[in-house]
């Protein structure tokens, strides 16, 4: 008979997921963030875009065939992701030779030494963007003023956060619509809130990602600004203000949606990711409020990747049966 | 709509393909080999020899002790050998081999369609004739039914459940089988009740199934002792633990808890209408429903097949085997074994025969673990297949025993979802096999 007999233990079946799959759902998922940028910001943020995704892949592929001499596995599409998300943590007018950098950092240190995709222990893109801060700290923090027509001119304005730290902000008049549509400055990938929650439910849609961490990162900081607007302001419509500049303001939603739920440095159970999310949360208030810097999102979220090994230890998932 | 509390994942059912084919009668084979392990616990002991006569539901094989099960002849002819012979994954098994000559029933069985409802006898004795006739669980798990209605001392059964879930998917027997002999399973289900004294049943059935349940529903009427429970159509809702929750809410605890811990019995849909055969019309467990499905299979089937046929017959009635890779697949695509001897003959727990062909026969490359959490998501029993391979590869059994291994229910949740194609399941299940192992010899030391 002209058959070739395939025998392997069950199950014979297999779902539609596949790593290329869950990561090309995550650049889909950025997608409209992006398109918000460039028509924010213009076209230096495909320049940007381009050159760190094009890093990222081409160095990944290069320590894979040249230094591990193992498989290239470029073709998972986690490379495109990191750059990605990388260049989108990145102001639109840096300087192409930076983001080269912040690649090298993200694969060449972050990622690829510790044994390439699923050992890394931080999140590759974020750990590059906090190397970039510190190393480059002019051209990192000089956001160009966004254009609505598509323009950017030279002025290097102040992002809502960092304003707010020098209270400039006079924080009754802050143009929500602006937060939420992308009118305001900062990393290009986190101006728009909006863009950001169409991808958010994209994620929820295509079932990447749970819920758990975006909203246990986003509802404590709420939370958590709503008790600080409590104590500290009078007016009762800055009770309400305060919590929805926070969520709005800064790495908020990026970091909530994209960069806390790397797969890779993220806990394993639903009860670690709440755990995880709140710690975020928590961290990123204390540094907005307390630290020397405007933004804590993208440190927070370092600082809870180093506490998963330990959250995957200890919490469990329910089981099933378990007396209580 | 009702379902187990954890995990769990959503293939595809693909159940279109046999689902609308009648249960068709296949023809008897001309010999047949009968295995004497059919089931879970001690093999069967041969009671004939070479050069025996024997009928159609005559005892060929005796159970060997409490944990074990009756055989009975499928056809009539003569012995020609008791002797060991391939089995479905080419290894050397006891098997007696009957060459047909015509098909003379066994007296005692009642042949006729007619339904008797009537059943006055004593518990006892419903489970010795359930003994007799070497019922074993259809549903592919092959418990003795019996050693299931014996309840132990100090235990109380408080519902019977009848396991219509079929939630492997491609599957269609035991579906066909509630549409059409709904009558005798109700009446198999009445007679289960009788046997482990309760007076509630739920026959629970996936939502993708509402023509059963309505024609369920019909049969049992406005009587309140059965309730035909609709469940949501999601794997593994058939598993016995998954089952009992989602009808009663109660977590069967870790192993070494039974679900009569919990007050709960569950036998499948095709093994009650198998109780009614044997109580009520005298007749052995010598057939069964067989579906024949795959996507490639030219004429997908229901079949009426006698033990011992062999797999191969049965595909050839369905239009035979395409050419290429193929993976032919005792059971369904999620718990079944694959088949390396297509000559294996079919036996009391083969609900299905699924063929998969081309890439669907392969597996898929591994990749490195992305650390998604999909398998701990997908986990029915909510446990870490992730950390449990991990741990089965750097041969931890420590670390998987306190990781709860031993709950695993090997329903393949975790490596279907997995986006790297980790073989998650095989590592799993040698961990557990071999941590169940170092228990017992444990227990043995005591």
């Amino acid at each position: 008979m002209a058959n070739r007999f395939f025998v392997s233990p069950a199950p014979h079946a297999h779902s539609d997921y596949s790593t290329s799959r869950l990561m090309g759902d995550v650049v889909i998922a950025l997608l409209p963030a992006l398109v918000v940028s460039v028509r924010v910001f213009g076209w230096s943020v495909l320049a940007v875009t381009a050159v760190s995704i094009a890093s990222c892949v081409l160095l990944e592929f290069l320590v894979q065939k040249y230094l591990v001499k193992g498989p290239v596995t470029v073709n998972n599409l986690s490379a495109v992701v990191t750059g990605l998300l990388l260049a989108m943590n990145l102001p639109a007018n840096i300087p192409l030779w930076i983001v080269v950098i912040g690649a090298i950092v993200a694969i060449g240190v972050a990622k690829m030494p510790f044994g390439g995709l699923g050992k890394n222990i931080f999140n590759p893109a974020l750990a590059a963007r906090v190397f970039l801060l510190i190393a480059y700290p002019v051209q990192m923090t000089s956001f160009p003023t966004p254009s609505v027509e598509g323009f950017t001119d030279a002025y290097s304005g102040a992002t809502m956060l960092g304003a707010a730290k020098g209270h400039l902000v006079d924080f009754a008049s802050f143009d929500v619509a602006g937060m939420f549509t992308g009118a305001i400055g900062g990393s290009f990938g986190e101006v728009s809130a909006l863009a950001l929650l169409l991808g958010f439910a994209y994620l929820l849609m295509r079932r990447v990602i749970t819920w758990h961490i975006p909203v246990a990162v986003l509802g404590t900081m709420a939370v958590f600004a709503t008790i600080f607007a409590g104590i500290r302001f009078e007016d009762p419509s800055m009770h309400l203000l305060f919590p929805l500049f926070h969520l709005l303001a800064g790495g908020a939603m990026l970091g909530a949606i994209f960069m806390a739920t790397d797969y890779v440095t993220s806990p394993m159970t639903t009860k670690g990711m709440v755990i995880y999310g709140i710690g975020i949360g928590a961290i990123t208030m204390c540094i907005r409020l307390w630290g020397a810097y405007p933004e804590g999102m993208s440190f927070a979220i370092l600082i809870m990747n180093s506490v998963v090994p330990l959250i995957n230890k200890y919490v469990k998932p329910k089981r099933f049966g378990a007396v209580k | 709509m009702k379902t187990f509390p954890i995990g769990g994942v959503h293939p595809s059912d693909n159940k279109q393909w046999s689902k609308g084919s009648a249960i068709e009668i296949m023809e008897l084979p001309d010999v047949v080999n009968i295995p004497l392990a059919q089931h879970i616990g001690a093999p069967a002991t041969a009671i004939v020899k070479k050069g025996d006569k024997v009928v159609v539901g005559q005892l060929i094989a005796e159970a060997t002790g409490f944990m074990s099960a009756n055989i009975h002849a499928p056809i009539s002819g003569t012995v020609t050998a008791v002797d060991l012979q391939p089995n479905g994954q080419g290894l050397r098994q006891m098997m007696i081999t009957i060459k047909r000559e015509d098909d003379i029933w066994d007296e005692a069985i009642d042949r006729s369609e007619t339904l008797v409802s009537e059943c006055n006898l004593e518990p006892k004795a419903i489970i010795e004739k359930i003994k007799a006739a070497g019922i074993v669980g259809m549903g592919g798990a092959t418990f003795p039914t019996h050693v299931k209605l014996s309840i132990p001392e100090g235990k109380k059964a408080e519902i019977l459940i009848i396991n219509g879930v079929e939630c492997e998917p491609y599957l269609t027997s035991d579906y066909r089988t509630m549409l059409e002999r709904g009558e005798q399973l109700i009446v198999g289900t009445r007679i289960l009740m009788r046997a482990i004294g309760v007076t509630n049943a739920v026959i629970g059935v996936e939502a993708n199934k509402p023509d059963a349940v309505a024609h369920l529903q019909k049969i049992v009427g406005t009587a309140t002792d059965i309730k035909v429970q609709m469940l949501k159509t999601q794997y593994p809702q058939g598993g016995e633990k998954q089952l009992i929750a989602a009808v009663t809410g109660r977590q069967v605890p870790a192993p070494p808890a039974l679900p009569i811990d919990v007050g709960a019995v569950v036998c499948n849909a095709s093994t009650a209408v198998a109780v009614y055969e044997a109580v009520q019309k005298n007749k052995p467990l010598i057939e069964r429903v067989v579906t024949v499905t795959g996507a490639a299979v030219a004429q997908p089937k229901n079949l009426l097949t006698r033990f011992g046929t062999p797999v191969e017959a049965l595909i050839a009635k369905c239009g035979g085997l395409a050419e290429g890779d193929v993976k032919v697949i005792n059971g369904g695509p999620m718990m079944g074994r694959a088949l390396s001897n297509i000559a294996m003959p079919v036996m009391k727990g083969c609900s299905g025969i699924t063929i998969m062909v081309g890439q669907m026969a392969k597996r898929g490359v591994e990749s490195p673990c992305i650390k998604c959490a999909k398998c701990v998501e997908a986990c029915p029993m909510g446990l870490e297949p992730y950390l449990l391979s991990k741990q089965a590869r750097k041969k931890a059994w420590d670390a998987m025993e306190a990781n709860d291994i031993t709950s695993c229910i090997e329903c393949g949740c975790c490596q279907f979802t997995c986006p790297a194609n980790i073989p998650l399941l095989d590592f799993v299940r040698l961990g557990k096999q071999t941590v169940m192992g170092i228990i017992r010899a444990r227990n043995m030391k005591k």
